[in-house]
């Protein structure tokens, strides 16, 4: 079967980010950019299915500005075989983006498509979900494990109280939580094959997409900075502290 | 304006944080419904009923909502909200798995995980794990919304008078089906909305370690915490984890033990009102956030902590 990875771009998780003096925006110019963390596990997870020999087939799509396929070829370089890039330079949110992303999946007609759950800069954890939503299919969010068994798939979910199995029947969306999988690194042999493997260009407007944003942002802060502590020199010191000055035990 | 808040509940208790969704419902304005979705879940529709400032209470009973489907839920949910302004519920698993359906399915957008209320179409959202906090504005005419419970103070569980009236609606969507669930089981406070608590990371070493801290959490009647860090090492489930994408927690005190303070933990404690960090690094960059640091070994300084309160 073919499997479907969706991937963004987005700062890289160790940045710490600072917001931009007009507080229009958090300032990205020359800030280290990746794959966003849970997109690699997308990935990841997409590539041990062909190795399993369930996937046939392993498509990697993002949505973006041009610099997003340098992670489309990381997740070729990663065992994908396949990009389709969909090519905007627009700040597209989370519902155009399962739009677009619908429009490929009738076009492409994959089994399974993997998402991570959540992007690191905008929080959302929407896309999935809304993908799911208006392709009709089921849905195993925050997986930490996915089985594939004849035209079904048991999903593991991560839940507030515990962990959650549910069976989707295919074509059906994943999207992944941290434990699914531990994402391989791109071997340097396997990154120059990439360069050589297919990536088609489309458009928003190819694929019949409105993308206008539905929510604007009014203003970006930075969080209120909390007071520095005091460091105590024992547990005593400490115990006294929190019964007497801060009151809390 | 009319705003529907989605009960979060396990068919037989409602959940604390639907307290806190109401205050933010509140905060917005216009009339407040809530709905009960479930399979058996009568007593949590009376339970709802009495919450202060809610007008009425749908309950949706049918095999279909039992295990909180998301494919069944949201097209419930998406059908009944088309006759309200705003459809709130909190941002925990339930909600983000299901309220993102109901938003695409009446075609709008939804707004994640709010911790404040600026207007009936304002709102304000952490990103970037919490490094910066952005007002957004919805154009939308139905407003989708996840609230994180720890942004309001939740409204009075007692007091209302709602009536309770009964939903027939019943959605198979017949593409997915439960098979089954672990729940860890704690006799301790939820953590999300626990007013003292310890979290333990890579620090404790290994799971057995973890008594030290279940000791010092029961003298205290704390909820007990980790870092992505433990929980990936296999010290404890991952339902306890802390943090960016575990569970946000803002308790009058938290104690950090063997945590080292990563960007993606702080963005889940970092709201709680007092902060202690046990670590023997003094260089950690949780002291940077700690109200009160002890630079120490935690395996002398918790037994110690442990029998001095």
């Amino acid at each position: 079967m073919k499997v479907l990875v969706a991937v963004k771009r987005v700062i890289d998780y160790n940045v710490k980010v600072r917001v931009k003096s007009d507080n229009t925006d958090v300032d990205l110019t020359n800030i280290k950019m990746a794959m966003n963390p849970f997109c690699e596990i997308a990935v990841e997870e997409a590539v041990r299915l062909k190795e399993k020999g369930v996937a046939t087939e392993v498509v990697v799509v993002s949505i973006g500005p041009k610099a997003s396929q340098e992670q489309i070829r990381t997740a070729l370089a990663l065992g994908a075989d396949r990009g389709i890039h969909i090519e905007t330079e627009e700040q597209v949110q989370s519902l155009a983006a399962a739009k677009l992303l619908k429009a490929v999946v009738e076009k492409e007609q994959p089994q399974l498509i993997i998402l991570g759950k959540q992007s690191i800069d905008t929080d959302n954890n929407q896309t999935g979900q809304m993908l799911a939503a208006l392709c009709g299919y089921g849905q195993g969010t925050f997986a930490s494990e996915v089985v594939v068994e004849g035209d079904k798939v048991n999903v593991t979910r991560e839940i507030d109280g515990g962990l959650l199995t549910v069976a989707l029947n295919l074509p059906a969306v994943v999207t992944t939580d941290l434990r699914l999988n531990e994402p391989r690194y791109a071997s340097l042999p396997n990154i120059m094959k990439a360069k050589k493997k297919p990536l088609e260009t489309t458009t928003p407007a190819d694929l019949g997409v409105d993308i206008a944003p539905r929510l604007s942002t009014v203003k970006v802060e930075a969080p209120a900075q909390r007071q520095a502590g005091i460091k105590v020199g024992s547990v005593a010191e400490l115990v006294e502290k929190l019964k007497n000055e801060a009151k809390v035990i | 304006m009319s705003v529907l808040v989605i009960a979060d509940h396990d068919n037989s208790v409602l959940k604390p944080a639907t307290l806190n969704v109401v205050a933010a419902a509140q905060q917005i304005g216009g009339d407040i419904e809530i709905l009960v979705a479930g399979e058996g879940c009568g007593a949590v529709g009376e339970a709802a009923a009495k919450v202060a400032g809610v007008s009425k209470v749908l309950v949706a009973d049918n095999a279909a909502y039992g295990h909180h489907l998301a494919e069944n839920l949201s097209l419930l949910v998406a059908e009944l909200g088309k006759g309200y302004s705003h459809i709130l519920t909190s941002a925990g698993t339930t909600g983000k798995d299901f309220l993102p359906r109901v938003a695409a399915l009446l075609d709008v957008a939804q707004v994640s995980d709010i911790i404040k209320v600026e207007g009936p179409d304002t709102f304000v959202r952490p990103i970037y794990a919490g490094n910066a906090i952005a007002t957004v504005k919805s154009s939308d005419s139905i407003k989708v919304i996840t609230v994180r419970p720890t942004g309001f103070d939740p409204v009075a569980a007692e007091g209302g008078s709602a009536s309770v009236e009964a939903v027939g609606a019943a959605h198979d969507a017949g593409v997915s089906s439960f098979v089954k669930e672990e729940l860890a089981k704690s006799d301790r406070p939820e953590l999300t909305s626990a007013s003292i608590v310890i979290s333990g990371g890579r620090g404790m070493q290994n799971g057995d370690n973890f008594e030290m801290l279940y000791k010092v959490a029961d003298k205290l009647g704390a909820a007990v915490g980790a870092s992505r860090a433990a929980v990936d090492a296999g010290f404890v489930p991952n339902d306890m984890q802390v943090g960016q994408t575990g569970k946000i927690v803002a308790p009058q005190l938290y104690i950090a033990v063997g945590i080292s303070g990563a960007i993606q933990h702080l963005a889940g404690m970092s709201d709680s009102k007092v902060i202690v960090a046990i670590n023997k690094d003094e260089e950690a960059p949780i002291f940077q956030v700690a109200d009160y640091g002890l630079v120490a070994d935690l395996f002398e300084a918790v037994p110690e902590l442990e029998k001095a309160i």
